[in-house]
């Protein structure tokens, strides 16, 4: 199979099949905090794209060298340290660079480094790109990070819109807040297992 | 803890959800009486024991949380009715009555009552019970009244489909030949859910429930249109635009789920647009799992995730008085 | 010191009722609904979470006064860590079937916000005593927590508790339980239950 094709099922994977919300469980903290509203949900989003892909380019390097130095065992530690510097720098050149952007992006930014899903995705990429596969695992590790990272985005996008609605129903008290969030995020993710197994037949 | 007891201010008054409920029970009808008579009197007791049992729950939820019981708007009686119209007659009677206490309690109450539910409940029901107990779900079995000779259990069009059809899921036209005529899929001399079989008896409901206004044609032609195009484009052996359109429309539950479920008023869009989004989007995702998903019936989930894009719908296609749409990548 | 004792053991059981990291903080959520599916992985996730806990607590309210306020946050994740490698090594050396079905909810126990925030909001302002029973009873209280959503979703989803046929031959488990929207919906449920039951109580309390 050739790799666009791969791509095109990674990317059917990352976002339909596989999502990390409904059927892998990164970034559900995120996912239920700071999905109040559609516009924060899609600011969310677009940071934790934007630093899922670049924890992905680095940690991919930086995994060849610990796989060089035969120190693997010292990925998590790396990865961490790579992902918190790396929001630390994004935020400032942000700042730096667009105000406007800063001031829709920056309050999400800190939150990120403790978003399991950045750390997830990196450690993913890890087991199945960095040690399997040469320079071409680049390019694997950054699209499963964006893809992911969009699957992610989608996931929350849907929620806060129905969050928005379910603001003027009338849910029993001892229901309103998590409780109604997780049982929606539980029924989201059934109606997603009618992806299942989708173009799985290509592959 | 005082619970305030206020009726909501729907869209429509109470008096007219009645009448639209019952409207919708009496457009079920037509087939249910074609799945009694071709599946027999377990059929019938499915029916009751969904209606029963969701009407129950929902008095027992708004007895104990001490609201106003609204079991006469038929809304319960209705969840029920398309629950048990959802599962094949060989299943426990226990599924269906698990599924329509999920359905009122879960997937209805806890999200504030009618009105208030962003799923369809008789269709997240079929969902749970798909997911939970998928060998009693799929237990289908041939209509007996035509005395077909495999009792205990049959492939539905699609599963045979899916079978026979060489390498990949596609539906083709020289699997019909092999399968099911188009007059035993009109008919309903095919295996199924209790409801979804009998295609004339659907249509009977479907020009009743235009005549009476309760809902426009909108949704389900062009969610069954959009089948029968994506199916034609995407399906079939011998690759892109051999897929058999007709074939696709009337086999599993495409006509009633887009008759009876995805036109369920609380979990459509508002407005003209965004409906031919939904219906689109709902046709779309049924011919992609159908062609090319792990199950042979996409209808439920289809309806279901457009379900769930329904509010996003609404939000940015409804006529904005103020604010602004923000632009995103 | 009866008072020491009696200032402990509140420490101790705020971890596991009036604070609990999962029912009433909700916090980490995501190995709580991941590993979940059957009551062994529910109590090994609590306990390699717990002697994280236990273990970072203990070496934060050591270093607390060394650590200088402005990096405080990295520092924490460098120890967090190095005990989060720790635990894995070990579990990789001596528990392999239940490493494998953790997976790598492991090492993600870094990212686990209720070990940052037991860090921020207490072992750095609290004693090494106080702080490592901090650990222990917050550990205890996650384990107490996976164990029983991990035991009802076994139960009904596949008819078993710890492995252990319940129901004999007739049962027909509900798959859904054990699959990801299983996860999702029993946590709503309990946690919705739980708040209708201390509502009530509250109420006969007034009363």
């Amino acid at each position: 199979m050739d790799h666009l094709t791969k791509f095109i099922l990674l990317f059917i994977s990352c976002v339909l099949t596989n999502n990390f919300i409904f059927s892998r469980f990164l970034g559900c903290c995120p996912f239920l905090g700071v999905s109040n509203k559609v516009e924060t949900a899609m600011g969310m989003g677009i940071a934790v794209t934007f630093v899922m892909g670049l924890a992905s380019l680095f940690t991919w390097a930086v995994g060849k060298l610990l796989v060089l130095l035969d120190i693997q065992y010292l990925n998590t530690i790396a990865f961490i340290l790579i992902i918190a510097g790396l929001v630390q720098f994004v935020e400032m050149f942000i700042k730096k660079s667009s105000p406007t952007l800063y001031k829709s992006l920056g309050i999400y930014l800190p939150l990120i480094t403790t978003n399991c899903a950045v750390l997830g995705v990196t450690i993913i990429n890890f087991d199945s790109y960095v040690v399997e596969m040469d320079a071409i695992g680049l390019v694997y590790s950054v699209l499963n990070g964006v893809f992911s990272a969009l699957g992610f985005m989608l996931a929350i996008v849907l929620m806060a819109g129905i969050r928005e609605r379910l603001e003027t129903s009338k849910i029993p008290q001892p229901f309103k807040g998590f409780p109604i969030s997780l049982i929606t995020a539980g029924l989201m993710s059934l109606a997603f297992t009618g992806f299942s197994g989708l173009f799985s037949n290509l592959g | 803890m005082k619970l305030k007891v206020s009726t909501a201010p729907h869209v429509h008054s109470k008096n007219s959800v009645e009448r639209i409920m019952l409207d919708v029970i009496i457009a079920l009808l037509p087939t249910a009486a074609v799945g009694v008579y071709l599946f027999g009197y377990m059929a019938g007791l499915h029916i009751i024991v969904g209606v029963a049992s969701a009407v129950l729950a929902e008095y027992a939820w708004q007895k104990l949380n001490k609201k106003t019981v609204t079991i006469s708007d038929f809304s319960a009686a209705l969840t029920g009715f398309l629950v048990a119209l959802n599962v094949p007659v060989n299943a426990p009677v226990w599924i269906t009555f698990i599924g329509s206490v999920v359905a009122i309690i879960m997937v209805k109450q806890l999200f504030g009552g009618i009105g208030d539910n962003f799923l369809n409940p008789a269709l997240t029901a079929r969902a749970i019970l798909l997911a939970s107990w998928p060998t009693h779900m799929n237990a289908f079995t041939s209509p007996s009244m035509f005395g077909t000779v495999d009792a205990v259990s049959a492939a539905t069009p699609l599963t045979a489909n899916y079978v026979s059809g060489a390498s990949d899921a596609a539906s083709s036209a020289t699997s019909v030949a092999v399968n099911y005529s188009y007059t035993d899929l009109l008919l309903g001399n095919i295996p199924g859910t209790i409801g979804e079989v009998c295609k004339i008896a659907i249509l009977i409901g479907f020009v009743y429930l235009l005549i009476r206004g309760v809902i426009t044609w909108h949704i389900p032609v062009i969610m069954v249109g959009a089948v029968a195009l994506f199916t034609w484009v995407l399906g079939g052996n011998e690759g892109v635009f051999t897929g058999d359109p007709l074939y696709a429309v009337l086999s599993g539950g495409l006509l009633f789920g887009a008759v009876f479920m995805a036109t369920d008023y609380t979990t459509n869009p508002m407005t003209r647009k965004g409906e031919v989004i939904y219906a689109v989007g709902c046709g779309l995702i049924v011919a992609l799992i159908r062609e090319y998903g792990s199950y042979h019936e996409g209808v439920t989930y289809a309806i279901l995730i457009m379900n769930i894009v329904t509010p996003l719908l609404d939000k940015y296609i409804a006529p904005k008085l103020y604010g602004r749409v923000k632009k995103n990548a | 010191m009866p008072n020491k004792k009696v200032r402990m053991s509140t420490i101790f059981l705020n971890g596991i009722i009036t604070e609990n990291p999962t029912f009433r903080l909700v916090l980490g959520m995501c190995p709580t609904l991941a590993v979940t599916t059957a009551a062994i992985n529910g109590v090994g996730m609590g306990l390699a979470a717990t002697m994280v806990l236990i273990g970072s607590n203990v070496v934060i309210s050591l270093l607390r006064n060394i650590i200088p306020d402005k990096v405080r946050i990295p520092c924490f994740i460098v120890v967090i860590c190095s005990f989060v490698t720790i635990v894995q090594m070990l579990m990789q050396a001596y528990v392999q079937d239940l490493y494998a079905s953790l997976g790598m909810f492991i090492p993600l126990i870094v990212v686990n916000c209720i070990i940052l925030a037991r860090a921020e909001a207490f072992a750095c302002k609290n004693g090494v005593l106080a702080s490592a029973i901090d650990g222990l009873g917050m550990g205890l209280g996650f384990t107490l927590s996976l164990t029983i959503i991990a035991s009802i979703r076994e139960l009904i989803g596949s008819g078993k508790i710890f492995g252990i046929d319940v129901f004999g031959g007739g049962y027909e488990p509900m798959l859904l339980m054990i699959l990801p929207a299983g996860g999702f919906i029993t946590l709503g449920l309990l946690l919705g239950i739980l708040n209708s039951v201390t509502a009530k109580s509250a109420m006969k309390k007034e009363a």
